[in-house]
């Protein structure tokens, strides 16, 4: 193995947003016929290493070289016609033409008469048996399932005799069968020579199929190993950046499940689960508590909330707010119910980047009073200054468009958004992501503050530290089903992440 | 920095351009100004400019909340065929003698016809807004479907005839003065105080932008944009119903065919013209009251200045392509690099 | 699965028009004598072959996900123009031709810069477009132009016979020559599968390589040479250049290309389902003109009817096609 060439490397890689060093000498080396697993948190600098190797960002510094000829891709078909091809999460085809015409548009088999159909189908036919798929290529590619629709993505990124594949978490959106179907494909890629680089979440695919790992944090290097020589603990330790004791997960082990409280939950749900997105879960939230959710990115956390918010209606389970069963078809509905939340989509889901704070702020709480049930200017302005002033919002003016403020402040303001409706139960998704480190320990003091008032809070985070700080429950997730519970002066993060890892490590 | 500020206000470009379209008027015939008073009425180029643009006034408020929403509806202009339609025939006007004296009657009673006229373009609204709320479809296709059949519709009322009408009290409506201005302005007056009201004073403007601006965070928030869009749909009706209200009565008849032909247009364009943006969000009624009196000015200077009125297509082909230019971020950056400030990229 | 195979939603909207079609023809067969000859359906092509021409150009707007309200304003500039060089200066037919054909293309080509390079809404686009070409019209002349030029007359009057007592005009052979060029451009050409591509989802037509911005503005080139193709069509069937021809005319071409089964959010649609909706829409027409009682309004009524039943269908499609996922 040693001996052997790598195909690709990346080295000394420096990569600069405004603002942000997303890449400080990062490395990568991929060697032919293997699948290399890349990982790392969020904001490790995993998508903007593939972006400056697919030429979709240019990087400040550094060098890559392909079969040993160092490269530069100013553009994604530039890294294509090098050999570099990328398959990505959401299937970037088009859906509605036929599979074959998906694989070869823009190298269309051409007769005298035009473009040459027997010849296309039949090369579409071939290069998808490499991959073991046979289906009538003439359909379009919208009649079939996620699933063979990431195949004639594979299909299309070989057709240009690729050396290097990336495949950016193909993986999301696909169930068992189909994610052991396009493994079988990769193993045969693999035979064939073909260097894989794989993105992904799910801890337990990365270990079926990958040889070695590349880890990546905060933007640098963490180190590179060969997948069977490094646990599963290790792996997460490396990602987070902590090591985890293994004596103190032993103390852990008793404390699994928290105590059941008298009192009924505020809300409890019960096989709440949606095909394809989560697998039944079941959570209660109490009122004056925090709990939170465990797990890394995928795991499950924002479809779980989003489920419970009403915005994806669930395909089984059921909801009950006080003992009462109750049907959050909309956000509308839950609102009602006394429920909100923070998206973890601050910009698409959150603010209304060209309305003023004030407006901003008062939004939700208008939505509930109606359209005639109209705050008076002057009403609204003595919320919005209450509550800038209550979480202090770092603004001149509640008049200022709320898409001027920084990061963490705007987050302030929809907290505040949600604090006004007065509700009984309140879902942060990543409250905290994207702000510097003061807003964020602020932001967790007010939630702390809020929960002390009474209010039930579920408290989703990426990063471990954050949820036990603020959890008086913590649900642990993995792999989009729940695994269990802890009680959060109980838990700690060796412990969570040992149960992430699972028994076996 | 008050001059900045004013050069900032929305309104300020709207303003400048309809001064200056004045001034040039002024300029080719120095009564533009005039008003005289004739039978205790006001008139005058600058009456007529106003009087004139009346039904394209009102047509563009409904049209503003419409494109405020990312919507557009282009079957206004069939919608005052059929409410022109439906008030013609229900009123109509037969002769007969009253007291010894030859009067013409309404064959139903006039508020009532006009009523029932404009009822029947809120129908037309809420049709459009079903289509798009409820159906989903795209609003340039979903009121398409209105434009094609919509004249179809009203030529069906008229049974292909142009009605005209011969009921005196109906003329006031497009003709009449009121305390020396004409009273279609002071329906547009009333349209544009009720929407202001409403924008301002209910959480009807901030639920608009919310949903314009960002569809996802608005339904986030717990507004219910299907209500809300199927109303402001159903408002355009109404507001495009009174117009065809008022062409009517001008003409004293109507015709399905020819009744608000091209309106739609002129209303996308003045709503254009007054700065709010046609991909949602933020809205201006009063920079669209603006924007239809740019369109009326600018046809009133062609006229006076001696070039065939057709050429006015010419001209409002150029402002369309101007204004879409210049709301373009592309074309913006094109031409102002260098000034891009930091504020304006949020 | 199986299912899928006879119900394919892509051509459903297609089936569903033929047979319309097909009903409507059949229907009018049995009610009056006269309309089940060869000749009434050869006039179908004769007196909409205009239409059929705009609507070719419609269908790859369409297709490319975009739309062109320009067409019925540069059909009547393209009479116009054509009717004034001839009669006013005796210009030559072949000269006049491919200068409108130019000027139709250079309408295209403004619409697709402004379109492509600027990020502006096509509806909003062509709608300047419109303006800009009826306008240009009255620059000409305001009043209507006959045309006498014994050339053009000629042509006007040719019948190329088909069989013992059915022929075609000149028109209709160049409209159907028209939809096979449409037919083949659309499947047989990287062009038209790039235009279903874009049409398809546009960020990823420019991922996998293909020449976006180039077909884009192409695209509505093509439009604009359409139109002026039309134009000239027009002009040879009413002899006259006007610049009230063509009212309404983008309306028509738009109902017959969805009622043909393209899909109006693009990317969905056959060229040759235009040449069946466009034959839908002269059905109905001269239903009603052989029926003789019904008024003309009730065509604008049934067209904006079946486009939106069409649109509808469409939308259950879309919908039942988002449910599966």
């Amino acid at each position: 193995m040693a001996e052997q060439q790598p195909i690709l490397q990346m080295q000394g890689i420096h990569k600069r947003f405004p603002g942000v060093v997303a890449l400080n000498d990062a490395q990568l080396r991929l060697f032919p016929g293997e699948v290399h697993a890349l990982m790392g948190q969020n904001g490790a600098g995993k998508s903007t290493l593939i972006k400056v190797l697919t030429g979709v960002e240019s990087c400040d510094a550094g060098s890559i070289t392909l079969a040993g000829k160092p490269i530069r891709a100013e553009s994604v078909l530039e890294a294509q016609a090098l050999g570099i091809s990328t398959v990505y999460q959401e299937v970037n085809l088009c859906l509605n033409l036929s599979v074959a015409e998906n694989i070869f548009i823009g190298r269309f088999p051409m007769s005298r008469f035009g473009i040459d159909w027997k010849t296309l189908q039949t090369k579409a036919m071939a290069a998808l048996a490499a991959l073991n798929v046979d289906i009538d290529v003439t359909l379009p590619l919208s009649s079939y399932p996620v699933a063979i629709q990431q195949m004639a993505a594979i299909a299309r990124a070989l057709s240009t005799d690729a050396q290097v594949l990336i495949l950016d978490e193909p993986t999301s959106s696909l169930d068992e069968d189909e994610v052991g179907r396009l493994f079988d494909a990769l193993r045969r890629l693999k035979a064939r020579g073909i260097a894989i680089l794989f993105v992904t979440h799910f801890l337990d695919q990365t270990y079926a199929i990958s040889d070695r790992i590349t880890v990546l944090r905060n933007g640098e290097f963490e180190g590179e190993y060969a997948a069977a020589e490094l646990p599963r603990i290790q792996l997460i330790s490396k990602m987070v950046g902590r090591d985890i004791d293994e004596a103190a997960f032993a103390r852990q082990a008793g404390a699994e499940i928290a105590p059941a409280e008298d009192e009924a939950p505020f809300l409890a749900a019960r096989g709440l689960g949606k095909l394809g997105s989560m697998r039944p879960i079941d959570l209660d939230i109490r009122a004056g508590q925090v709990l939170g959710l465990g797990g890394l990115l995928g795991s499950g956390r924002t479809e779980t909330a989003r489920m419970i918010f009403g915005i994806d209606r669930p395909d089984s389970g059921s909801t009950q707010i006080k003992g009462a069963s109750v049907n959050l078809h909309s956000p509308r509905k839950a609102i009602r119910e006394g429920l909100a939340f923070c998206s973890e989509d601050r910009k698409t889901e959150g603010i209304v980047a060209e309305l003023s704070i004030r407006e901003n702020i008062i939004l939700a709480l208008q939505a509930r009073r109606g359209v005639f049930r109209f705050l008076s200017v002057r009403q609204q302005r003595v919320i919005a200054d209450e509550y800038i002033k209550q979480l202090g919002i770092k603004t001149s003016d509640s008049e200022k468009p709320i898409g001027q403020l920084s990061g963490g402040n705007q987050q302030k303001a929809l907290l505040a958004r949600w604090l006004a409706t007065e509700p009984k139960m309140l879902i942060l998704d990543e409250p905290t992501r994207g702000i510097d480190v003061a807003a964020k320990l602020e932001i967790m003091d007010l939630v702390k503050a809020q929960c002390r008032k009474g209010l039930a809070i579920l408290f989703i985070s990426s990063e471990m530290s954050e949820v036990l700080r603020v959890s008086d429950r913590i649900a642990v997730l993995r792999d989009r089903q729940k695994i269990g519970e802890i009680a959060g002066n109980d838990a700690d993060e060796p412990g969570i992440f040992r149960m992430i890892a699972g028994g076996e490590a | 920095m008050n001059i900045q500020a004013c050069l900032r206000h929305r309104l300020f470009w709207p303003c400048a351009t309809l001064l200056l379209l004045c001034l040039i008027n002024f300029a080719f015939n120095p009564n533009f100004f005039d008003i005289e008073i004739k039978n205790g009425a006001l008139y005058g180029s600058v009456i007529d400019i106003l009087n004139r643009a009346a039904p394209v006034m009102l047509v563009a408020l409904g049209m503003t909340l419409v494109i405020a929403t990312r919507g557009i509806d282009v079957s206004v202009g069939a919608t005052v065929a059929i409410s022109g339609a439906v008030v013609a025939v229900m009123i109509g006007g037969t002769l007969a003698i009253q007291d010894g004296v030859q009067t013409y009657v309404a064959n139903y009673p006039m508020p009532l016809a006009m009523l029932v006229a404009v009822l029947v373009a809120l129908l037309c609204g809420l049709w459009n807004g079903a289509l798009v709320s409820g159906v989903g479809m795209q609003p340039i296709i979903a009121t398409l479907i209105l434009m094609v059949a919509g004249r179809g519709v009203a030529q069906l009322i008229t049974e292909g005839q142009i009605v005209t009408i011969y009921y005196e009290p109906f003329f006031f409506i497009g003709n009449g003065f009121l305390f020396g201005i004409p009273f279609s302005l002071y329906i547009v007056a009333a349209v544009l105080g009720l929407l202001l009201v409403l924008t301002q004073k209910t959480a009807l403007g901030l639920f608009i932008q919310a949903v314009g601006l960002n569809p996802t965070s608005a339904r986030f928030s717990g507004i219910s944009a299907r209500a809300l869009v199927l109303w402001v749909y159903g408002f355009c009706g109404v507001t495009a119903g009174i117009a065809g209200l008022i062409v009517t009565s001008n003409v004293k008849s109507a015709d399905g065919n020819n009744a608000g032909l091209g309106m739609e247009l002129d209303a996308i364009l003045a709503v254009a013209l007054g700065g709010t943006s046609l991909d949602g969000g933020r809205f201006s009624l009063m920079g669209t009251v603006i924007g239809a009196l740019i369109i009326q000015t600018l046809t009133y200077a062609i006229y006076s200045l001696g070039v065939p009125p057709e050429v006015n297509l010419v001209v409002k082909a150029v402002v369309v392509f101007t204004v879409c230019l210049i709301q373009s971020e592309k074309f913006r950056s094109m031409m102002f690099t260098s000034k891009q400030r930091v504020e304006d990229k949020s | 699965m199986k299912a899928m195979r006879y119900i394919n939603p892509r051509t459903l909207p297609l089936v569903v028009t033929t047979a319309l079609f097909i009903l409507l023809f059949g229907f009018g067969a049995v009610s009056y004598d006269a309309f089940l000859s060869p000749q009434v359906f050869v006039n179908l092509i004769i007196d909409n072959g205009f239409l059929l021409v705009v609507a070719v150009g419609m269908t790859f707007v369409i297709l490319a996900g975009g739309i062109d309200l320009s067409v019925g304003s540069v059909v009547a500039l393209s009479t116009m123009v054509t009717a004034a060089l001839v009669q006013h200066h005796h210009w030559s037919i072949w000269a006049i031709t491919p200068l409108v054909l130019i000027i139709g293309c250079a309408f295209g080509l403004l619409h697709g810069v402004l379109i492509q390079v600027f990020r502006m809404q096509p509806f909003i686009v062509t709608l300047g477009g419109m303006f800009l070409a009826r306008g240009l019209c009255y620059l000409i002349s305001i009043d209507s132009i006959s045309i006498t030029d014994p050339t053009y007359t000629a042509l006007s009057e040719y019948r190329l016979p088909l069989g013992a007592e059915t022929a075609i005009s000149l028109s209709g052979v160049i409209a159907i020559v028209t939809l096979l060029v449409g037919v083949y451009i659309a499947h047989y050409t990287r062009f038209g599968r790039t235009v279903y591509a874009i049409g398809g989802n546009e960020r990823s037509a420019l991922l996998m390589g293909l020449p976006v911005a180039r077909t884009k503005i192409l695209v509505y080139v093509l439009s604009g040479f359409c139109s002026a193709l039309g134009g000239i069509l027009v002009t040879l069937y009413m002899l006259s250049g006007y610049g009230l021809h063509a009212i309404g005319f983008e309306m028509d071409a738009i109902a017959a290309a969805v009622i043909g089964g393209t899909l109006l959010t693009g990317g969905v649609g056959f060229v040759a389902g235009t040449l069946v909706g466009v034959m839908i829409l002269g059905v109905i027409q001269s239903l009603i003109a052989f029926d003789g009682s019904l008024s003309s309004w009730w065509t604008r009524i049934a067209i904006g009817f079946l486009l939106f039943l069409f649109c509808l269908l469409q939308r259950l499609l879309e919908r039942s096609k988002l449910g599966k996922k």
